[in-house]
């Protein structure tokens, strides 16, 4: 494979691990926005103060995401874009309402404080729906048949339901005591609905594309794939343990519940890049014919091998800062209380 | 309405309310830089607690613009697609890279940072935050150069050949430092830092008025003043020297700010008048002899090309016409008042220089006059960018380009539904902006009060707390 092949397959990564890291990071804390309506009012704060340094960096992902899109595959990025219109303007009038919400409702007046609540779950629950729409129609290559457009259903109902599981594992991380046990309570609640849809669009997929369906069932593809199902329901039932189990959270394994919903998001990705590859637009535009020009992409190749590995450091370190439990947020130099 | 002037309205609302923010933020994030230090240096002496006092409202309102900015932003940069898609399949190779760099290299730095330089004051040392303080106000500046690269280059596109219909770099160093570029940024940098002056100003003195003040307020006054009164003249000139460029390269621009209908040797400079577009000449028009051709090309007989030298290649007048005169005329006021102001200031300097609490010293009038200047550089700012976006009007890229040729075909009402939703949600949010801007003035909550630094111990996830 030549300098010019390899380029655009390796500017694929980069968005595929852009859209990847967004999804699991943004994920989390539309997860807790979504939540939000579930905690008591001095909850409401202590699940906003868990996000509440991170959020702004994790929605830089979908940026960038979408900006590789835009650097890498201009022809891609008008045809997805505009096919997906309206889930986008309502994904983005979403992020806009939680975002801005954020800072209001500690910023306003404390009567005025309820609104903006309502606004930032409100705003958490139409991204997170809307992108679940996208995935969906994406997917189907924006196919207006009835079942398409199920499919698509059935994936911006998932898709925040995932988004919830995510969000209460890190909450089980970052709080303690009761809102601690309303979490796991939250985690249980989700993970059934989360389980049954995920394997239900699994199955859907292929039905919907033959080209995923020759991909997947097909020997000796099927063996080298096997693991990734099966990886699939460990991580499921290792969540299942201990979600059920108190004395497991007591124990300290509280993080299991995260991180197994982070593998399965991970593996589910996996699952779907190589549905998909090597084409962008399904089934229309390949990542070579949807490609920038050669020079471009080398020009915006050394920023990137620059700068993504600072990025990376500089966001662990970040992460690093902010370890533990999540504390009541203060501009100010006093300790946290 | 057609779905080209919708996606036209609809863009042009999503840059304007964007604008407003980066705008506040760019050198808002400086003018904290400079607080922090302020603080720093006078640790141990009742002066730290002032500069705390303004570090703490001031960085309060820098949050809230950051995320208005980056929502709007984010939603900027779908809009390319999901309107404006042939921009991107002409010109990707170019606009693509220039926008990357900016995620890469501005909005991860400061999006990243802001978590720290906010919430991170109790966790890390001084020295740390006062980086990550840093590190954000480098972010903001370096999003400005990139994305004003990019813009530059629409407006005066180089270093690229065309294949296919499709741009090609042919050099990136004459792509991003194009013939506007360095004007433009210096415009905007310094019209950035005469709105976050005017905002700090005018707000810290609405608060001395309606005697909410608390024990920074006047640092924060002192700071907007000085920093505007040094900033103006400045902008005057790098906005004089931008004009004189883009009579080079867009002489169609200027012919619709100056209101030239026809070619003509001795131009005169009109002051006023009323753009009269189907007769092709200003009803009203108030004009000195010969002056454009002088400022423009330093001699009273110079020939200044007119509006009908671009037959089918040139933008509306009127909006250019007076978008520029408002934006003109915001700046003659933001010399009289921050120079008066600044003017006052200095006579009483030496009773600044005591160590007691600061007196104040501009009177009331004075006050009002700059709390009625506090969102001037808004004003301002969204004149001038509608003289230059309009102005290059009917290209996206110039001269190269045709907006109309590069929107997306979608059902008018489709795009109207969007537009009034993102309309709604946008006056929504400027309301409250304003109204919590005030709000936080006039309940200034105290900053917790000064802890030595304890770092927190490091909890592993799921162990104890």
């Amino acid at each position: 494979m030549t300098w010019n092949e390899l380029l655009p397959l390796v500017f694929m990564g980069v968005m595929g691990w852009a859209l990847l890291a967004y999804v699991v990071l943004d994920g989390y804390d539309l997860g807790v926005g979504i939540l939000l309506p579930l905690g008591s009012d001095e909850e409401k704060d202590v699940m906003i103060s868990s996000i509440g340094p991170f959020w702004d960096a994790n929605e830089t992902w979908l940026v960038l995401g979408i900006g590789v899109l835009l650097i890498a595959f201009p022809l891609a990025h008008g045809i997805v874009l505009s096919a997906l219109y309206l889930p986008v303007a309502i994904m983005l009038i979403g992020l806009t309402l939680r975002g801005v919400s954020f800072d209001f409702r500690v910023k306003a007046r404390a009567a005025r404080k309820h609104l903006w609540n309502r606004l930032f779950w409100l705003g958490s629950l139409m991204a997170a729906v809307a992108q679940g729409w996208m995935l969906g129609s994406y997917l189907t290559g924006f196919d207006n048949g009835a079942w398409s457009l199920l499919f698509s259903l059935g994936i911006a109902v998932t898709l925040p339901t995932a988004y919830c599981m995510l969000g209460a594992g890190w909450l089980i991380m970052k709080t303690w005591d009761e809102l601690q046990l309303k979490a796991v309570g939250w985690a249980r609640t989700a993970l059934w609905p989360m389980g049954v849809a995920l394997v239900g669009i699994s199955l859907a997929t292929p039905m919907v594309s033959q080209n995923v369906f020759d991909r997947w069932f097909a020997m000796p593809q099927i063996i080298g794939l096997l693991p990734i199902p099966v990886a699939c329901a460990v991580a499921f039932f290792a969540a299942l343990q201990v979600v059920s189990k108190p004395k497991a959270i007591a124990a300290g394994y509280g993080w299991v519940v995260f991180a197994s919903t982070v593998l399965i998001f991970v593996l589910s990705f996996l699952g779907l890049a190589y549905s998909i590859y090597p084409y962008i637009v399904v089934d229309r535009l390949t990542v070579w014919q949807a490609a920038a020009a050669h020079e471009s992409l080398v020009f915006i190749f050394v920023g990137v091998a620059i700068t993504l590995p600072a990025i990376i450091v500089y966001t662990i370190f970040m992460y690093r800062v902010f370890w533990g439990r999540a504390s009541a947020l203060s501009y100010g130099l006093a300790d946290d209380k | 309405m057609d779905a080209l002037l919708l996606s036209r309205i609809q863009f042009a609302a999503n840059i304007s309310f964007h604008i407003l923010f980066p705008t506040i933020n760019i050198a808002l994030c400086w003018f904290l830089v400079y607080f922090r230090l302020r603080h720093t240096a006078a640790k141990g002496t009742p002066k730290a607690q002032e500069w705390e006092e303004a570090y703490f409202l001031w960085t309060k309102v820098f949050a809230l613009s950051f995320a208005i900015g980056v929502v709007s932003g984010i939603t900027m940069s779908f809009q390319f697609g999901t309107n404006w898609p042939g921009f991107m399949e002409k010109a990707g190779n170019i606009a693509g890279p220039l926008l990357g760099y900016e995620v890469l290299t501005a909005f991860f730095l400061e999006a990243t940072f802001l978590g720290i330089m906010l919430f991170g004051r109790g966790r890390v040392s001084d020295r740390v935050h006062l980086l990550a303080t840093l590190m954000v106000a480098a972010g903001t500046t370096l999003s400005a150069f990139w994305i004003l690269s990019l813009n530059s280059w629409m407006q005066t596109p180089t270093g690229y050949t065309i294949i296919d219909g499709r741009f090609h770099a042919t050099s990136w160093l004459e792509v991003i430092f194009n013939p506007s570029f360095p004007y433009r940024l210096a415009h905007k940098l310094l019209a950035s830092t005469l709105t976050a002056s005017f905002l700090i100003a005018g707000l810290s003195a609405w608060q001395l008025l309606r005697d909410t003040a608390n024990k920074g307020t006047r640092r924060a006054l002192t700071a907007g003043v000085v920093a505007a009164a040094i900033a103006i003249p400045l902008q005057i000139f790098a906005g004089d020297q931008h004009g004189l460029n883009t009579l080079e390269h867009q002489p169609a621009k200027i012919a619709a700010i100056e209101g030239i209908w026809h070619t003509e040797k001795g131009a005169p400079l009109t002051l006023f008048g009323w753009p009269n577009e189907k007769e092709g000449r200003t009803d009203y028009a108030i004009q000195i002899p010969k002056l454009a051709s002088l400022i423009l090309a330093h001699d009273m007989e110079a020939e200044l090309k007119g509006i009908d030298a671009f037959p089918n290649a040139h933008p509306p007048v009127a909006p250019v016409f007076w978008s520029f005169r408002a934006m003109v005329g915001m700046g003659v006021l933001m010399l009289l008042v921050s120079w008066s102001s600044a003017w006052t200031l200095w006579r009483g300097r030496r009773l600044t220089a005591n160590a007691g609490p600061m007196p104040l010293l501009l009177s009331r009038w004075q006050l009002r006059l700059l709390a009625a200047m506090t969102f001037s550089g808004w004003v301002a700012t969204l004149a001038g960018w509608w003289v230059t976006e309009i102005g290059r009007q009917p290209f996206l890229v110039y001269g190269l380009l045709r907006t109309a040729d590069l929107v997306a075909v979608h059902p008018p009402a489709m795009v109207l539904s969007t537009l009034i939703a993102y309309l709604v949600v946008y006056a929504g949010l400027l309301l409250a902006y304003v109204g919590v801007l005030m709000y936080m003035a006039q309940h200034p909550a105290k900053p917790t009060p000064e802890a030595p630094f304890s770092p927190k111990a490091a909890t592993p996830i799921g162990g104890p707390a």
